[in-house]
Parts: structure tokens; sequence; C-alpha cells
């Protein structure tokens, strides 16, 4: 059988996915913009978006639940519905988290400026390319790369140590920049959840391709 | 785990056309084990080598080794009515005798003379239909017709008959491709129940069936095992392209 009724709804929840990736990578790549160059429109922007994305949630939920209720996949199928819905609300958290970020922007942006960021583009740049590989990982049901981004969370969290070591420095040598090293020190906090997120999509993405799991290895 | 059937290098022919080749594959005891493919793949020829079912066509024609106990069922001088007593058959339509209920379950106890008397019969048949889940709705009516009988309550009154005379092994050909869903989930459940006692191979198109009732599937296309393993992989993560198109219906 060439085409499978089946084909044209797994399409459909392919492109609902990857519009929801996308829009959940320039949520976190806008976040931290609002940040580093202070731009208030563009933190309230995300905060608006944020909507949106959860309502792609609802629809891949939906179309998933029917697809599984009506179509009864196998194999690559059902492996591959099961891996969107479980990928969907690791995208909704992670945007959560850019909102959280646009919401520290907003506040910090009224601190005076804190100059040492130091780690932090770094870190939100590793963050970003982390999720949109991910992204790609996803869609090219591509097992090896996935693994090499897990790998790449201990960056993130490499960087998170350091950047924390140095919010507190700063707290104790200019106590004038509390607040704004404070708010910046739940930045990093977010940016290091968005990159543990990351790595349980690329988890789901080993599942989708090779019907392991590899998360809690060292429970199986 | 024991394995109550072991067939190697089965081949099987019906004149020159070869309709299996070279199947080797082994049934657990006490498991149901599935076969599934296109029509016309050989499953339902596989299925009734099982118990020599094919020895009344009078061209067909059978090579390799199939032992059931470690006895092999094509060796010369096996006593066939033992090994059709031993492995049960049910059939797609089912097929009661036009005699009352009690006397169909009776039957095969009667003509193999394995009771003792009068109440040992009929004990044996409220057994037997006990087994099969249908007692308790014919109890009252054992010496109706058996055609009064819904579908689904002739097979299962089939499955009963079957279960009568003590078989060790059950085999059945599409027992639910023709009954309603309650009536087919009765059967798929039983079949579930029976396990306990009995070795199971089931032929049957409904995939969801398979996937619902069997331990094991055997995957067939074109007379030749594409792929044997746990049902739980085979829908989830087959090993072969072929199977993985053919349970997500890209063909058949």
């Amino acid at each position: 059988m060439d085409h499978r009724i089946i084909d044209e709804q797994l399409d459909i929840l392919r492109d609902k996915i990857l519009l929801m990736g996308g829009a959940t990578e320039a949520a976190v790549q806008r976040s931290m913009r609002s940040l580093v160059t202070r731009d208030n429109e563009l933190a309230s922007q995300v905060l608006e978006e944020e909507k949106a994305i959860d309502q792609m949630e609802l629809e891949i939920d939906r179309l998933s639940v029917d697809i599984l209720a009506l179509q009864h996949p196998a194999a690559r199928d059902l492996r591959f519905v099961i891996s969107v819905a479980k990928i969907t609300p690791i995208l909704e958290r992670i945007a959560d988290h850019a909102g959280s970020i646009a919401e520290a922007a907003l506040i910090i942006n009224i601190e005076p400026l804190v100059k040492n960021y130091v780690d932090f583009p770094i870190m939100a740049q590793t963050a970003a390319e982390m999720l949109r590989s991910a992204l790609d990982a996803f869609t090219n049901e591509d097992a090896q790369l996935s693994r090499q981004i897990i790998e790449r969370d201990k960056e993130i969290d490499a960087s998170y140590n350091r950047v924390f070591k140095q919010l507190l420095e700063m707290m104790v040598e200019n106590p004038s920049a509390t607040t704004g090293a404070a708010h910046l020190l739940f930045v990093a906090k977010h940016l290091e959840r968005i990159g543990d997120y990351v790595k349980d999509i690329c988890e789901l993405n080993v599942y989708l391709r090779e019907a392991a799991f590899i998360k809690h290895s060292s429970l199986n | 785990m024991n394995q109550k059937i072991s067939i190697s290098n089965l081949n099987f022919y019906y004149g020159k056309a070869q309709a299996l080749y070279d199947i080797t594959l082994e049934v657990p005891e006490r498991q149901v084990v599935a076969f599934i493919g296109p029509s016309g793949c050989g499953k339902s020829t596989f299925l009734r080598t099982l118990n020599r079912m094919n020895d009344t066509i009078p061209i067909a024609r059978a090579d390799g080794e199939i032992l059931i106990d470690g006895e092999n069922i094509y060796a010369p001088g096996t006593d066939v009515v033992a090994l059709r007593r031993k492995v049960g058959m049910v059939f797609q339509k089912s097929n009661p005798f036009p005699k009352s209920i009690f006397e169909n379950v009776a039957y095969g106890i009667r003509i193999n003379g394995i009771h003792d008397g009068k109440n040992d019969l009929s004990e044996r048949v409220e057994k037997a239909l006990r087994d099969a889940a249908l007692w308790d709705e014919v109890k009252d009516r054992l010496n109706s017709s058996a055609f009064g009988l819904s579908g689904g309550q002739q097979q299962r009154l089939c499955i009963a008959r079957a279960l009568a005379v003590e078989p060790e092994v059950i085999l059945m050909d599409e027992p639910a491709s023709a009954l309603d869903p309650i009536a087919a989930q009765k059967i798929e459940e039983l079949i579930v129940e029976l396990k306990k006692n009995y070795t199971i191979v089931i032929v049957t198109h409904n995939m969801q069936q398979a996937s619902r009732v069997s331990d094991k599937t055997a995957f067939f296309m074109l007379g030749k095992l594409v792929e044997y393993g746990a049902t739980i992989k085979m829908f989830q993560n087959p090993d072969q392209r072929l199977t993985e198109d053919y349970i997500t219906g890209r063909f058949g």
C-alpha cells in the first residue's frame, strides 16, 4: 500500500511538533537576547508568545491521542507517536523557562547593568544550539547525534557552576548589585534546566530510532 | 522453558507447488503462538501440518521434522488419530454437529472411549463446557440443538468439543474472524485462560488480536518464515523491515 490513512495524520503531527520546536527555540533565543540587549519589548513579546506554544501543545496532545485511538499504530509509527507525545510537554516546559528568563529580564533591565556576564552568552548559546540540534536529530531520527548532544549537557552544567561562583563573588564584592545578580542566578538555573530537558528530548530520539530506553540506564 | 513443538527444516508441497520453505520454529509449552501474514503466505498450511490435517489432501507432501514432546509426528507408524486427539483444532467457521449441545461435546469422548460411565461422561462434558466459558450459558438447555446457539456460543462449543478429549495442544485457525467484537473478545479471553493448561497456536489476520493474546508471533510471507519472536518485540521493534511493513499496514 503506497499511502496509508495514518501517514497523513503522522505528517500533520510531525509538522506540528516541528513548528512547536521552532517556536520554543525562538523563545529561548529571544528571552536571552532581551536580557543581554536590555530589550523589554522583546521580553514582553516572549511572554505573549507563550500562549501560542501552550495552544500547540494542546493540539499535539489531542492529535496524538486520536491517532492512538483510531489508527492503532505499531512499530515505528507507534514509537513516533509516543515520542511526540512525550517531547511535547518537554518543549512546553522549555518555553516556560524562556518565559521565566524574559520575566527576569524585565526586572534585571531596570537594575544597573551588571557588567561581568562572562559565561552567560556562552551558556545561552550552548543551550540554544543543543535544542536546535536535538530537534534536527528528531527530524532525521539521528540517534548518534542525539547521543553527542546528551554529552554536551556537561558543558552547560560546567558553565552553570562557573556562573554561580562568579555571581556569588559579585554579590560579596558589590552589595548594590545583589538584586540583579540574584535574578541572574535564576536565569542561569533556567538555562541549566533547559539543558536537562534537551537531554530528555535526545533520549526520546534514541527511543524513536532504536526502541531503546536509555533514560535511567543504570536501572535497565 | 519446555518446547512443546519443535519444527525443523519443514518443506511442504501441494503436488509440484511448494507452499512452505524450510521452516524452523519452536512452540513453547503453555504459551500462545500467533501466526500472521498475508493471505496465501502458508500460515494455515503450516498450522495444519502440526496435526497432519493436510494428510487428507492426496497430493500434499511434507519433508523435514516436526517433534511434539520429542516424537516425530511424521515418523512411519504414527497413530494419526491419537495425534489429533493430542493436538486438537478449532476452525474459522464453527461447525457443530446436528446434535444437542451435550452430544456435541460428548461425541469425541464417546468415540475415543475415554470415559468410565454415564456420570463420568456428564462430568467431562461439564468440565469441557466450563473450560470453554460456556457452561453458565447452556447448563439449562444441554439437550437443545447446538444450532440454537449464537455464532460466538457455537464457536465456544467447538472449543469445548476440542477440549473434551483432553488435548495438549490446540490449533486455532481464525477462530474469531466470523464473530462480532464482543464474541471475539470472549474467545480472546478464553485463549488467554486456556494457556494455563494448553499450548495454543493461532492463525489470525487480526493483528491486534495477535498482539493481545499471543506470547510469541511468527510472521510468514510467500511460504517463508520471515521473523519469529516475542510478540512484544514484534509489534514494537521487529528486526525485519518486511515485518515492520506488514504490521504497520504498508502491505497485505
